[in-house]
């Protein structure tokens, strides 16, 4: 599988509010609401305003929780970030 | 058309009108008790008619329609015209009405603030609204429930209760015969008895209350309670609400402050008495 | 007067909404709900003085198309997204065209399915991206999907499976076996880029499809709406390039809809009182027949003529099919009722 670079919303579409295990995301661009469980609220937040592939999420995701990079974790990260991609949260860039 | 009736239950003015006279007539009994305003304009129009001229006579079947209609929806006979007229009301303020959020849930009221109930059909949650209303708690409504989208109150719906099957004899032993309708038998819903909410209802339906408790009642089985996550409510009452996806950003932020805000339990009861008194257990602890 | 003539005073602006009296406002609120206008009356009466009642069934009106509207643009974002990559372009049709624009009539307006043109030579492509995003045919028999194959402008609709929200691909304006061929390469082509960031008709172009697509193709169901569209757009047009309706004459004639477009001017001047160059501005007396079509609506929201409107199905099926072929589609179709 090729390491897709995905580019995350625009600043002020998602409205993003925790409840408990879940995490409700609302996308004011597509009145949608997407509920979703971690890791993807952490992912969306690592992604940043700029374009961001699975490689390059390992590494932040890593360095925001003190972690060290496992290889396995970036096929289980493109996955993800196809699925938000799927919902349109993220895009390819 | 020839036949026609204004009906104002909670926030919503109803315009029926009819291709017979008998579903208008038994909706005016019902409803008798209502506020009448015959200047204000309807919010929502229901009519109930028939596909062919000839069969408002011969073998007539009673058709619903409205502002909104579903293609492919079976007729009634005009026995059930009655179920009719309350099915059309239903389904004009599922698909049209936008000014609240609309809960598929049953709602009760004590001490100012209110318990709001939702389920599937079969899960007792209009029984358990309709019996509570016979006590010490003020009905606000047995299918839906209206939430401000601003202010997040609760707001009253109380169409006449519908009354299915065993729930019937359960009620109808309780109250005032003056205030049952005809028996409906083996309707596509099985046998449906409508009952007028009591005066006290109707006459405080446009105050909006503070909700307290959330319930999701489950009949059969032994006697069980399971506090609920803000998470699983809020799914589950994006599930019981036919207007969510239109209200865009407001309807998030009201759903997600009354799952915040509010406690929810789901509850399983084998009988009535026994709802009752698992109800009126977490009010207690809910309301203090 | 009847409902539904109070109600297109009402967005001509020939009536005070102030002057009806409280019961008045039952009918016209039924008659703009069933053709899918209540919102669009709701915003041209954004700042009347209306019965309290009113103002807050309009105000709720226009808040729901506000987020209707947004979720609409949002799946032609999502073919964008689908489409765009492997560079294929596509023009937005219709209402999503409308509010990618911004343009006086998608104020309110309802928009159903998304439409999309495409180049014919594209739709193979087209339809395979779409389908690896997320969209899949709706069911349907057999009749219909070979129907729609062979002699339709379309691909059959596609539904998409999370969003549940369907999407119409077109690679011309008109059915194939219609008798005008409208030239869909110009369309395309001339196509212009919205204040949304997506390709639209060129006004022209946008213009003679409205007409089309309510004369040429459908049966006058939602004739209204389409003849508001076809008036705000018209007007506003005019009022940004007076060349306009020379513009016009000459596009409708590329694509053999003139007839279709000056009897759509004429029907706006009749119902919404637009003013009509010289040329343009005549009579016909087949025109009373629109009329009465688009008229025939009582105070509940009922059709008042089913015979006329039967009249209009087979008339817009006769346009769009040669005559044999009709009697063997629409005795397909009527087996099935």
């Amino acid at each position: 599988m090729t390491d897709r670079t995905y580019r995350a919303a625009p600043p002020g579409a998602l409205r993003i509010e925790p409840l408990g295990e879940l995490t409700a995301i609302f996308d004011r661009r597509s009145m949608q609401t997407h509920l979703v469980v971690s890791p993807m609220p952490e992912i969306l937040d690592a992604m940043g305003a700029d374009a961001c592939n699975a490689a390059g999420l390992a590494t932040r995701l890593a360095a925001a929780f003190d972690l060290d990079v496992a290889e396995d974790v970036k096929p289980i990260l493109a996955e993800r970030l196809s699925e938000l991609a799927a919902m349109g949260l993220v895009e390819r860039a | 058309m020839k036949n026609k009736l204004r009906i104002a239950v909670g926030p919503v003015q109803f315009r029926i009108g009819s291709d017979w006279a008998e579903p208008i007539a038994a909706l005016a009994r019902l409803y008798a008790g209502y506020p009448q305003d015959d200047t204000r304009p309807a919010d929502a129009t229901v009519r109930l008619f028939a596909a062919r001229p000839w069969r408002r006579w011969l073998r007539p079947s009673v058709h619903i329609g409205g502002d909104f209609v579903v293609p492919d929806a079976l007729p009634l006979p005009l026995s059930m015209g009655l179920l009719a007229a309350e099915m059309g009301m239903n389904l004009q303020i599922a698909l049209g009405w936008r000014r609240h959020m609309l809960l598929h849930a049953s709602a009760v009221a004590q001490g100012g603030r209110a318990l709001i109930m939702s389920g599937e059909s079969g899960s007792g949650k209009s029984t358990l609204a309709a019996l509570l209303g016979e006590g010490d708690w003020r009905l606000m409504g047995d299918e839906f429930t209206l939430i401000d989208l601003f202010g997040g109150d609760t707001l009253a719906f109380p169409r006449a209760v519908s009354l299915k099957n065993e729930a019937i004899a359960e009620v109808a032993a309780r109250v005032d015969p003056a205030r049952l309708g005809p028996l409906l038998a083996a309707t596509p819903k099985g046998d449906i008895r409508h009952l007028i909410p009591r005066a006290d209802a109707i006459a405080a339906m446009h105050e909006p209350l503070r909700p307290a408790l959330l319930l999701f009642p489950r009949f059969g089985g032994e006697v069980a309670v399971e506090p609920m996550g803000e998470g699983e409510a809020f799914v589950r009452l994006t599930e019981a609400s036919t207007n969510y996806v239109a209200l865009g950003e407001a309807g998030f932020a009201a759903l997600t402050r009354l799952v915040r805000e509010t406690p929810a339990f789901g509850i399983s009861y084998p009988d009535s008495a026994a709802g009752i008194a698992l109800v009126e257990q977490l009010w207690a602890e809910a309301a203090k | 007067m009847s409902a539904v003539r109070t109600f297109v005073d009402l967005l001509a602006g020939r009536r005070d909404p102030a002057a009806l009296a409280p019961r008045d406002w039952d009918g016209v609120i039924g008659v703009a709900r069933s053709e899918a206008m209540l919102a669009t009356l709701a915003h041209s009466l954004a700042d009347a003085g209306l019965p309290p009642a009113v103002a807050t069934l309009f105000a709720d009106q226009r808040a729901a198309a506000k987020v209707a509207q947004a979720q609409a643009l949002w799946e032609a974002e999502m073919a964008r997204r689908a489409l765009a990559p492997t560079g294929i372009e596509f023009v937005l049709l219709k209402g999503a065209a409308y509010a990618a624009a911004n343009m006086a009539c998608s104020a309110g307006r309802q928009i159903g399915d998304l439409d999309i043109l495409v180049l014919a030579h594209d739709i193979r492509r087209a339809e395979n991206l779409l389908l690896k995003a997320g969209w899949e045919w709706v069911k349907s028999d057999p009749y219909d999907d070979a129907y729609y194959r062979q002699h339709m402008h379309e691909l059959p609709p596609m539904i998409h499976k999370a969003r549940d929200r369907m999407i119409d691909v077109h690679h011309t304006i008109l059915p194939r076996t219609h008798r005008i061929t409208p030239d869909a390469l110009a369309l395309v082509s001339d196509a212009v880029t919205s204040s949304a960031g997506f390709a639209v008709l060129n006004p022209a172009d946008m213009a003679c499809h409205c007409a089309a697509h309510m004369l040429a193709d459908g049966d006058l169901q939602g004739g209204l709406r389409n003849l508001w569209d076809f008036h705000t757009m018209t007007r506003d047009f005019v009022a940004a390039d007076p060349g306009f309706w020379g513009q016009l004459d000459g596009r409708a004639s590329l694509h053999g809809l003139q007839s279709a477009v000056h009897r759509a001017a004429r029907l706006s001047r009749d119902l919404y009182g637009a003013a009509l160059p010289d040329g343009w501005d005549r009579q016909d007396p087949a025109d009373t027949w629109f009329r009465r079509r688009l008229f025939a609506r009582d105070d509940w929201g009922r059709v008042t003529d089913p015979l006329l409107e039967q009249a209009f199905y087979i008339r817009s099926h006769w346009l769009r099919m040669p005559p044999v072929m009709l009697a063997k589609h629409l005795w397909t179709k009527w087996r099935k009722r």
